[in-house]
């Protein structure tokens, strides 16, 4: 596959380019946007409070819970959420070392994100320059070792798919924390439905999050993409279709999730910590 | 990419200051010529009055100016584009034009670039061998659900430009390690054709350098033909890789499934 042996026309240097629109602000945006939730969420992970509402200490309250913080392995030292799987944080964990509950959950949707189509193209982009954008001058620093995706360490993106697995499996635990979080524990004992600001919050988030999580590469892959025949399956016809049609949208649903589940934490945040009050409509 | 629009009657004509990159192998520099543009003009006219009126040795290669042949590939304003697609009234009122040849193959004249490296590149790539006919006649029964994904990548026009956009071919040249995105969408009409029994996933992998692809999607969006390459064709491909090399599951199932 060599090429003829004519030298090919200009090089650019960094950030060249004979592109006269605003070709910057895309980029400069997703920037923006990654540093944003990747500073919040870190901080609201190390938090280790404030991650719910409702349950045993507070009574006649809708139950939510951060998704950041779902699901609840151990709770904090002397939270009692009602949402921990194990109980409080075990003794044996070391001192020394900080403990969130956020902290053994977010990196999986995390590593989802991560290796997402969408979002490798996109942090390429905006973090990494590679290239800044379209017909744009790359930095030079890294010289003739252009490695992509091929080598390592990128090659590993590939796991994505087993990423998707568990984001899979974080929809099912986030649509119970939705379905929960419409019941408040009541001081008869019992648990009566209600619904407020933060139950279709925590709903939102859940349909937000499915549109992402099924509209992945991936995942169409998966349901039928691999197969060259279509008409074979009624079935994989149907689910291909489908999935297509969330993965034409990926881009959308990736950043309106990714609001969307910061603002859930924000708004669970609020309300634990009594800064905000959620307001029932119903029930 | 933005663009403005210039509002125009049947009767107005403007001048349009053009900078056409012209020279060679051995180097070369941007030239300005001074267009009369009217209504309905596109880049290619411009550059066809050009050649008619100032520089009759402006080498430019075109073919239908109806945006199929995909002769008429340049850079306009730094944008890869069509020539002929690129209607003079999208352009920025009251600015310079600037026209060069496509970047990430050498240059032979003007704005004339060799492309034949696409076509080595396709020559390498597997041909269509299809499967035993299902009909004694010796034809197939194929259904429409089976060859729609194909269908889009047969809309191809060769127009190169998502080669010269991809930074891959353009800034790192990896011409020996990387076949581009237009070969990676003729791979894909053949793989996943229903028809088709050979497999690429080996040379996808090695040969082609699919894993060079970062997706940055450059090259769907300077598509004439708006092909959803990333998302379509490549992507597709990487997962059918990562099926045949990197997912230690799908291996082991294919381990024990019944061969075919």
């Amino acid at each position: 596959m060599s090429r003829p042996n004519i030298s090919l026309p200009q090089v650019r240097g960094f950030l060249e380019t004979k592109r006269r629109d605003r070709w910057w602000i895309q980029p400069l945006v997703v920037l923006a946007g990654f540093l944003t939730f990747v500073i919040y969420s870190t901080w609201a992970a190390f938090q280790g409070a404030n991650y719910f509402t409702g349950g045993p200490s507070q009574l006649g309250v809708q139950q939510l819970l951060s998704p950041f913080y779902s699901p609840v392995i151990w709770d904090a030292a002397g939270v009692e959420s009602g949402h921990a799987w194990m109980g409080p944080q075990p003794l044996w964990w070391p001192a020394w070392m900080i403990f969130s509950p956020a902290l053994l959950i977010l990196p999986f949707p995390g590593l989802f994100r991560f290796t997402c189509y969408y979002y490798r193209g996109a942090y390429y982009k905006a973090f990494w320059g590679d290239p800044v954008s379209c017909s744009v001058g790359e930095p030079k620093f890294r010289g003739d070792n252009y490695r992509g995706e091929q080598k390592f360490p990128l090659v590993l993106q590939n796991v994505h798919r087993y990423a998707l697995y568990i984001a899979i499996l974080f929809i099912f635990l986030l649509g119970w924390d939705a379905f929960c979080s419409y019941w408040n524990l009541g001081a008869d004992g019992k648990h009566h439905f209600g619904v407020s600001v933060g139950t279709l919050v925590l709903t939102m988030n859940v349909v937000l999050l499915g549109g992402y999580t099924f509209g992945c590469h991936c995942w169409r892959h998966l349901v039928g993409g691999k197969h060259d025949c279509m008409s074979c399956s009624k079935v994989r016809q149907t689910a291909y279709s489908r999935v297509s049609w969330l993965n034409e949208r990926h881009m959308l649903f990736a950043w309106m999730s990714l609001f969307w589940v910061g603002f859930s934490d924000v708004y669970v945040r609020l309300c634990a910590s009594g800064v905000w009050t959620d307001w029932r409509i119903l029930g | 990419m933005a663009s403005h629009t210039a509002n125009s009657t049947e009767s107005d004509t403007r001048t349009v200051v053009f900078r056409i990159w012209r020279g060679d192998v051995n180097g070369g520099q941007f030239v300005v010529y001074p267009v009369e543009v009217t209504q309905g003009m596109v880049v290619l006219d411009c550059v066809h009055k050009i050649q008619a009126e100032q520089a009759q040795d402006l080498a430019c290669r075109w073919n239908c100016k109806a945006g199929k042949c995909g002769s008429c590939s340049a850079e306009i304003n730094g944008k890869p584009s069509l020539m002929c697609m690129t209607r003079m009234d999208m352009m920025p009122v009251g600015e310079e034009i600037m026209v060069e040849p496509m970047q990430a193959f050498p240059i032979i004249r003007d704005l004339v670039t060799d492309v034949s490296w696409n076509f080595e590149v396709k020559k390498k790539i597997k041909p269509f061998k299809p499967r035993k006919p299902d009909n004694a006649d010796g034809s197939w029964t194929v259904y429409q659900a089976d060859v729609e994904r194909a269908q889009e990548f047969r809309k191809c026009i060769e127009c190169f430009l998502c080669q010269d956009v991809c930074h891959v071919l353009r800034d790192h040249h990896k011409h020996d390690e990387f076949i581009g995105p237009r070969s990676m969408v003729f791979t894909a009409a053949l793989e996943m054709n229903p028809l088709d029994t050979e497999d690429r996933l080996a040379d996808l992998k090695n040969r082609d350098g699919i894993g060079y692809c970062n997706i940055t999607k450059c090259c769907t969006k300077v598509c004439p033909e708006h092909i959803a390459i990333t998302d379509n064709a490549i992507i597709p491909l990487k997962e059918r890789v990562v099926d045949e090399f990197y997912d230690p599951i799908t291996r082991l199932f294919r381990m024990f499934r019944p061969k075919s």
